[in-house]
């Protein structure tokens, strides 16, 4: 039975004022993600056939997008050289938070069959930090396309947060990407 | 006066949900052209609210005050736009060249907050547009001349209810040649593919918008979607005789912005150079044919 007795209403606080408005962008941002597609191994291949009529990511509100500051999604699909991995954190650093990130392909995650290359890193998420791994070498579209679904759940359950981890961690990230590179910083005629 | 000026930010806002909407239409339509799906048909407004929704950076105060500038200025313009022939929100402002001037200043916001960013593609983008609209204009600008002159009055009312006083035909069909003239221009200025240069995401990332994330890339979207809305009006108003009511302009809108957008879903992209040399060929030999036949020999449907 309820209760005549006259109960104060209890004020939200501020905080959790804050997580109500968050959950209602976290609605927008689950249902519109759009990719920066970082094509730099051969997992790439599988990209066309899950945006066109095939897969057909568009039903799920995700598209290519042609530049860091509009993508919500850093999607590294496959190996990353040296070279490419300074090039892949400036890329990530520019785009606009909350971001994401979707490593494709067995590379990303311990190397694949490119393990002992000089050349290649080996674990993307010492570098910058990976929000869905989707393995397989190379990830066919259904899987491509679960990952992307395992993403959302990630985002509605409020898991998804590496951008903040790279924010928290920073130095430790900017410890291991040095330990790599020996220097991050690009000289080339475009970044001077 | 503060009714009227509530009247035209209604008419603002009742523009951009309609434009928004008929855009998500148009890409579930485009989707199943290509054998797709195609997203949600509130797409559009989730991405608006999610782009506002998010954290973004600024490149200094020029960047963000030629966004403000841009989507105020477009407002303005819609503001004044006329949505049947006796609705509009004032009386008598509903000139012809009041949409052509200020829908400058929206341009030229953005304009100005693009190549604040400093991005050469930014630049390069914006360099475009201009030249585009240089090409477009001079054709759009004969023909609608053209019809200013048989009508004897450039208000939008007045040539609405020119085109559907008895005897007189839309100028679509009164001036054939005019109104194809008309319908290339219309592709130009909403951006559609044989005419997209300007944005050309594979091949300049996107233009003007390059550097755009987040917030003011969602006010950006608005603005496209207010500007959109005015060029299909003053289309539908133009050559299509307008509209007696609300319905009759939301049919007549929806026909237009689809055929416009089904055709640019067949087409490539041509190189910037083709598209000034495009249009300073057939369309301007075609107003020009229009515009004689018109007016000194007189021969109108
Ligand atoms: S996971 Fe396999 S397919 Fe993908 S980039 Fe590595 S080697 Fe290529």
């Amino acid at each position: 039975m309820l209760s005549t007795k006259y109960t104060e209403k209890t004020k939200l606080t501020k905080d959790e004022i804050d997580r109500k408005w968050w959950e209602v962008g976290d609605y927008f941002r689950r249902n519109s993600l759009w990719l920066l597609m970082y094509c730099t191994g051969c997992c790439a291949v599988e990209l066309p056939p899950s945006m066109t009529s095939a897969y057909d990511m568009e039903r799920l509100g995700m598209g290519p997008m042609a530049t860091p500051r509009q993508a919500d999604i850093l999607l590294v699909s496959g190996y990353l050289s040296l070279k490419t991995l300074r090039r892949l954190i400036y890329t990530y650093e520019q785009m606009s938070e909350p971001k994401y990130v979707i490593g494709l392909g067995s590379c990303p995650i311990n190397g694949g069959i490119y393990h002992d290359s000089h050349a290649v890193i080996n674990q993307l998420d010492q570098y910058i930090p990976v929000d869905v791994y989707v393995a397989g070498c190379m990830p066919n579209p259904e899987s491509i396309l679960n990952g992307f679904v395992d993403l959302m759940e990630s985002i509605k359950n409020k898991t998804a947060n590496s951008w903040k981890k790279y924010r928290d961690n920073n130095e430790w990230y900017k410890q291991n990407q040095k330990d790599a590179l020996g220097e991050v910083i690009i000289h080339d005629e475009f970044h001077e | 006066m503060i009714l009227n000026i509530l009247i035209g930010i209604g008419i603002a806002f009742f523009g951009f949900v309609l434009q928004t909407s008929i855009a998500g239409i148009n890409r579930k339509i485009v989707g199943r052209l290509q054998k797709r799906h195609g997203p949600r048909w509130y797409q559009e407004f989730i991405d608006i609210f999610k782009l506002l929704s998010k954290r973004s950076i600024t490149h200094g105060w020029i960047f963000d005050f030629g966004v403000i500038m841009a989507l105020g200025g477009i407002i303005a313009t819609a503001m004044f736009m006329p949505l049947t022939n006796n609705f509009l929100a004032f009386e008598n402002f509903d000139n012809f060249f009041i949409f052509v001037y200020l829908i400058a200043v929206g341009m030229l916001g953005m304009a100005m907050s693009a190549s604040g960013s400093g991005n050469p593609w930014a630049s390069i983008g914006v360099m475009r547009a201009l030249t585009t609209m240089l090409a477009y204009e001079v054709p759009f600008l004969i023909v609608v001349l053209t019809i200013i002159n048989l009508t004897g009055n450039s208000s939008l009312t007045e040539i609405m209810l020119y085109q559907q006083a008895s005897g007189n035909n839309w100028f679509l069909i009164a001036l054939p040649i005019g109104g194809l003239v008309g319908f290339i221009a219309l592709m130009g200025m909403l951006g559609k593919k044989p005419f997209e240069t300007y944005v050309a995401p594979a091949e300049i990332a996107s233009g003007p918008m390059v550097e755009y994330g987040g917030k003011q890339l969602g006010m950006l979207f608005i603005m496209n979607e207010i500007s959109a809305f005015i060029e299909v009006s003053l289309f539908v108003h133009l050559f299509l005789g307008g509209a007696t009511n609300i319905f009759e302009f939301l049919i007549k809108y929806f026909v237009v912005y689809t055929l416009a957008n089904l055709i640019s879903s067949v087409n490539g992209r041509f190189k910037i150079d083709q598209v000034v040399k495009f249009f300073y060929k057939w369309p301007l030999i075609m107003a020009v044919t229009q515009a004689v036949i018109a007016i000194y020999f007189g021969w109108v449907i």
